[in-house]
């Protein structure tokens, strides 16, 4: 407890520096797994590549790729690039498999309506496909924010400051509280985003907002979340 | 550029040194071990929530909450606890509790899965409840548990290369030795180890899985006749599918 009382004042800056590191993954992550999703739904060749892509690239151990990033691009190891776009790797593999689930979740019959009431794919695809495929990439996107809030802290291993650098401080120091600090302060921040989310969902999928089995539910085993988020 | 090169030539060096080699092999005591301690805890409470059905908010509730959970935090935290002296202890209890929850999401989800009335004429027939789960949950539920395994060996895998912070070798200990001395191939060796033993581990399920669908093909048992009952889906109201859980 006395550690608290005297490094209050440092949970704050670690504390956006972990949302800043997780936020830009979540954010990139979403938009560019849409189209990749769209496209891994659409056309059964790009679904094998993309789906398969994204399947090896969750596979690959977090600090592995962390760090051979900084090799490969040129940057340095103590960066926040590289931990910034690991993450985007990561979101992007899990998102597009759950926004290809998405896409089909669709009713086929809702999406000839469309077309026979004269919209075009690209009218269709905003106003009709995308809102209908919310709820489940609502339920895609909570599993990547939760998981890349819980992946930032490896970061603190090459020393990118997030919630993460409790973990290692406390350990070198041997504060037991420091750590559990951390451990808590990192699953509290990522329960918040979560419920952030279901709220935003029920704002965005007001249809949604009575039918509990499609705005809150997180799927039980999605085959590649969870696989190696380390 | 030398990279590449350098990188591929540093791999050569140290695996024809055996380094390497012993790297690989402590990696692989950490992840089977602790798979397997996980798996004989997780696979019969898994069952049994499958099975009898109670407990399915927990098991939900379990895996969605192991989400959250910083696994580097986690073996940090059980270190700190138990002191340093009992390290590989606190490290083996930390993997065992992240491998966890997938492989009871898993053994749970795959009983879950099935079909209603093949369990219901399992019952009808005469089977007792064992032999309900032996003969017809466990072996239906094969691949999803299969899955879980696999979702699980690959976070064991992940977290293990973490465990070099800590001191206790395996295949980080290279990355994590190489960072502050700025050598970038034997970071980059280290890493591209690691990423190949990844997708090798997953690789071998694939197949493991692969040769289990064959054998168990369709949800139906070895030497059975498919079920050809199928009635047509009726969705007059229906706009939106229920989400894939996966």
């Amino acid at each position: 407890m006395n550690w608290l009382i005297n490094n209050y004042e440092s949970i704050l800056p670690l504390l956006l520096n972990h949302l800043k590191l997780s936020i830009i993954p979540i954010v990139v992550g979403f938009v560019l797994a849409i189209p990749l999703g769209w496209l891994a739904w659409r056309f059964r060749l790009t679904r094998g590549i993309l789906l398969t892509i994204a399947g090896l690239l969750y596979t690959i151990p977090s600090l592995a790729l962390i760090t051979s990033l900084p090799p490969l691009l040129g940057l340095p190891y103590i960066s926040e690039s590289p931990v910034i776009i690991a993450l985007t790797i990561y979101a992007v593999a899990i998102m597009a498999r759950s926004a290809a689930d998405a896409f089909g979740s669709v009713d086929e019959g809702v999406r000839q309506s469309a077309t026979a009431v004269g919209y075009s794919t690209w009218q269709r695809f905003w106003q009709v496909e995308l809102p209908l495929a919310g709820p489940v990439l609502l339920a895609g996107l909570r599993v990547v924010a939760v998981s890349t809030i819980a992946l930032v802290t490896v970061g603190a291993i090459v020393g990118v400051k997030s919630l993460g650098y409790y973990f290692t401080d406390g350990y070198q120091r041997h504060i037991v509280f420091e750590v559990l600090t951390g451990l808590v302060l990192t699953m509290v921040v990522a329960l918040l985003i979560d419920g952030l989310l279901v709220l935003l969902g029920r704002v965005a999928l007001p249809w949604t907002r009575h039918d509990k089995r499609l705005s809150s539910r997180l799927p039980v085993t999605a085959p590649m979340a969870g696989a190696s988020a380390a | 550029m030398t990279l590449l090169p350098d990188t591929i030539a540093w791999l050569v060096e140290h695996f024809a040194s055996g380094e390497l080699w012993v790297r690989i092999g402590e990696h692989l005591f950490y992840t089977v071990i602790s798979v397997l301690i996980a798996a004989v805890i997780a696979i019969p409470i898994g069952y049994y929530i499958g099975h009898t059905g109670r407990g399915r908010d927990v098991a939900v509730a379990v895996s969605g909450a192991a989400r959250a959970l910083p696994s580097f935090g986690l073996i940090l935290l059980l270190i700190s606890l138990v002191g340093v002296v009992q390290r590989p202890i606190a490290a083996f209890a930390a993997f065992v509790i992240l491998a966890i929850p997938a492989i009871l999401a898993g053994a749970y989800a795959g009983i879950q899965a099935i079909d209603r009335t093949t369990i219901d004429a399992a019952r009808a027939v005469g089977m007792t409840e064992w032999q309900i789960l032996w003969k017809v949950e466990a072996p239906l539920g094969l691949h999803l548990l299969l899955g879980g395994l696999r979702s699980g060996t690959l976070q064991v895998v992940a977290t293990v290369t973490l465990a070099a912070f800590i001191n206790l070798g395996a295949l980080g200990y290279d990355i994590l030795q190489g960072i502050p001395l700025r050598r970038d191939t034997q970071v980059l060796g280290a890493a591209l180890v690691v990423i190949a033993l990844a997708l090798l581990l997953d690789a071998a399920f694939g197949v493991t899985t692969h040769i289990v669908d064959r054998a168990i093909p369709n949800g139906s048992l070895p030497g059975a006749p498919p079920l050809k009952l199928r009635i047509p889906p009726v969705r007059w109201g229906a706009v939106v599918d229920p989400p894939t859980s996966g």
